[in-house]
């Protein structure tokens, strides 16, 4: 107590010099913090972004992963229904879960051919109103200030889709679909003859609904090919709704989202339809282990021939984006570190220096050397207490402003700005570790200088002037 | 973990040098400050080691005081041969059975009149207390009853010499080593304190040895010893 007693007094001793060593360890709490916030809310942006388009987990066919893309109808998922419903009803798992839904996954080209205009597409078929319940899923509230839009599709309207930006331009469905920002596309002058395969166009043409241009509701109109399970190829239409930005280019030129009852009708024709995955999405990211464990053990069980597969293994960008921040956050955490280190020993070296006698003295009166290393060990956990504290505290009164200044960031994998935000809400693990971590550095600095004082021999400390 | 915890007679000596030498490396030439010194310091006196400058009085007392370590020779403090204790046992050794008087007080800045007097009691283990009964005593025995809350340096040094008295004695040591402590004070102040000492040695019958070369002081002596060069010259009864 009386150890604890001379160190606080001694830190309140010269107070300019305590003050800017608190000043040195509240900055560095103050950046090692908002920056930790901040990495969690890109983190958890990525994580929200990447769970709401394809769950926690994806139950595939075996293989599919792995060699499926090169032919989905073949990896196709027989009975999808019943392996919905198993695990929707597995009582381990039921309370857990949010959305279960199948979903088809296809490639194939897309063509406008009233302009002549064709590009090869990726498309996903799902199921609407569990597809709009799965893009809600805002388990850290990071989209809570973001106004989601509604997902252009309807369970009732197997006709409809969605395309990326990127693919909307490219086949000239800016104007019709009003796309703010999209060039319209410019008429080419035609080389040669007919600019389209006329068996693809008269395949299409075959291919199309009765729909009378009165049930488009004033859509654009694509078709879209693909090669059937048997290999035969097959057309079907696609009545255009939006087009949405998808973030990364390479997907926004490519993207189509359609009715998983159209996606399977244009993979698995006539035959008994399949699903290529069924998207699994909990409450909360915390049980994605457990649910994983818990459902390759039911397949197991069911001997059933299925893989699971997470989103950071879907979505690789997810792991290697969250890799870098962390890495940044490393970096910037230990660069505040050394400072903070640097600025206690400069203090505490100080310190000893103008306190040499009185070590003598209490060296003199019977203070072993542990007893002096204890004093300045303690002298720097207080400064490192005091400066973390307030540097935490600070910190969350900057977050607040930050949050409320209105500003908007793009994040990595996004398309569209979305409110900048410093994710104060469970940040008790954070700020706790950052407190830790300071004062355990400002001890750790404080150890040079007190070894130094504790080894002075007592007569030269006491001649110390 | 009181003073006088050493099996000691009322008639041994408190301090006994024998062929005791002490040289130190000063920048790679050996300076002999103490030269194969032997003598032996009577308890319950007021003991005075006196000689000029660089005589190597100070030395002498550092010795005594167990804050260095003889070159050669056998040092007993209070029947204990302290050259060979390890220095945590040096150390609680000091705690125990030695006090200081420094002349320039050397009290502790950030700590009261009270807390200071405290601190060697702390050292001790002893319970709070009995800590604040001894401490608040020892104040009042040298006058200073009123100063407890008195951070150093808002008192005189007369003030702060009472209260390093006070600090010393406090733990009932068996020797109260004072080097000097008369030189920063005023002839008037520096008779007070002396006549502090002499009432309170004879209240405790603790043992003061001083290094000194104030006549004033000097003349309190019971004994003492004279140095010259590292050497004892004279001793006076």
């Amino acid at each position: 107590m009386m150890t604890l007693k001379i160190a606080f007094r001694n830190i309140l001793r010269n107070r300019r010099r305590s003050t800017m060593t608190l000043l040195a360890i509240a900055v560095g709490a103050i950046g090692i913090v908002l920056f930790g916030e901040f990495v969690r809310f890109v983190t958890a942006g990525l994580e929200t972004n990447a769970v709401d388009k394809v769950g926690h987990l994806t139950v595939f066919r075996t293989g599919y992963f792995a060699f499926g893309a090169g032919n989905p109808a073949e990896f196709g998922i027989d009975d999808y229904p019943a392996v919905v419903r198993l695990i929707r009803e597995d009582p381990t798992l039921a309370p857990r879960l949010n959305v279960v839904t199948p979903t088809v996954s296809l490639a194939g080209i897309a063509g406008n051919f009233d302009l002549d205009a064709s590009k090869t597409f990726l498309g996903t078929g799902v199921v609407p109103s569990e597809r709009d319940l799965l893009s809600r899923w805002d388990e850290h509230g990071v989209n809570r200030r973001r106004r989601l839009p509604d997902a252009g599709l309807r369970d009732d309207d197997e006709s409809r889709g969605v395309v990326g930006v990127g693919l909307a331009r490219v086949l000239g469905l800016c104007e019709p679909l009003k796309v703010r920002g999209c060039p319209a596309r410019p008429v080419a002058p035609r080389v040669g003859g007919a600019s389209l395969d006329g068996d693809l166009a008269g395949l299409a043409r075959e291919d199309r609904p009765p729909v009378p241009l009165g049930n488009s509701g004033g859509s654009p109109r694509l078709d879209l090919l693909a090669a059937t399970a048997g290999g035969a190829p097959n057309v079907v239409s696609l009545l255009v709704s939006r087009a949405e930005p998808q973030g990364v280019r390479e997907l926004d030129d490519n993207f189509v989202a359609m009715h998983i009852a159209l996606a399977q009708k244009l993979v698995y024709g006539r035959t008994p339809p399949k699903a290529t995955g069924i998207v699994v999405q909990l409450n909360h990211t915390a049980d994605l282990a457990m649910a994983r464990d818990r459902m390759r053990a039911l397949f197991a069980e069911h001997h059933l021939d299925l893989e699971v597969r997470d989103f950071g293994e879907l979505q690789p960008f997810y792991k290697q984006a969250v890799g870098m921040f962390g890495a940044i956050f490393l970096f910037i955490a230990l660069i505040m570190g050394v400072i903070v280190l640097f600025t206690v020993v400069n203090t505490m070296g100080m310190s000893v220096m103008e306190r040499t006698t009185e070590i003598g003295s209490a060296r003199a009166m019977g203070v072993r050397r542990a007893g002096i290393r204890r004093l300045f060990l303690t002298e720097g956990a207080i400064l490192g207490a005091i400066g973390a504290t307030v540097g935490a505290a600070l910190a969350q009164v900057i977050a607040n402003l930050v949050n409320h200044a209105g500003m908007t960031w793009t994040p990595p994998g996004q398309a569209a700005p979305v409110p900048l935000e410093i994710l104060t809400a469970g940040s008790a693990g954070l700020l706790a570790r950052v407190w830790l971590a300071l004062v355990i550095a400002a001890t750790l600095a404080a150890l040079i200088p007190a070894n130094r004082g504790a080894r002075l021999p007592v007569v030269d400390a006491l001649r110390h002037v | 973990m009181e003073a006088h915890s050493l099996s000691q007679t009322d008639t041994d000596p408190v301090v006994r040098f024998d062929e005791v030498t002490k040289t130190y490396d000063d920048g790679g030439v050996t300076v002999e400050a103490v030269r194969g010194v032997s003598f032996a310091v009577a308890p319950r006196r007021f003991t005075m080691i006196v000689g000029p400058s660089g005589s190597g009085k100070t030395t002498l007392l550092n010795l005594i005081g167990c804050i260095d370590r003889p070159t050669s020779g056998r040092l007993e403090v209070c029947g204990q041969d302290v050259g060979v204790l390890p220095d945590d046992e040096v150390t609680d050794f000091r705690a125990r059975n030695v006090a200081f008087v420094f002349q320039s007080f050397n009290l502790f800045p950030v700590l009261t009149a009270y807390e200071n007097v405290e601190y060697p009691l702390l050292l001790l283990g002893i319970p709070a207390s009995e800590r604040r009964a001894r401490a608040a005593a020892m104040l009042d025995a040298v006058g200073l009853a009123a100063y407890g809350h008195h951070r150093p340096n808002q008192l005189s040094g007369g003030q702060k010499q009472r209260v390093a008295i006070a600090r010393a004695l406090v733990k009932h040591p068996a020797l109260v080593l004072a080097d000097e402590p008369t030189a920063n004070l005023d002839t008037r102040t520096g008779a007070e304190i002396i006549a502090l000492m002499r009432r309170v040695q004879d209240q405790q019958a603790v043992s003061f040895v001083f290094s000194t070369h104030d006549p004033q002081l000097m003349s309190h002596a019971d004994e003492t010893f004279a140095i010259r060069d590292g050497r004892l010259v004279e001793v006076l009864q």
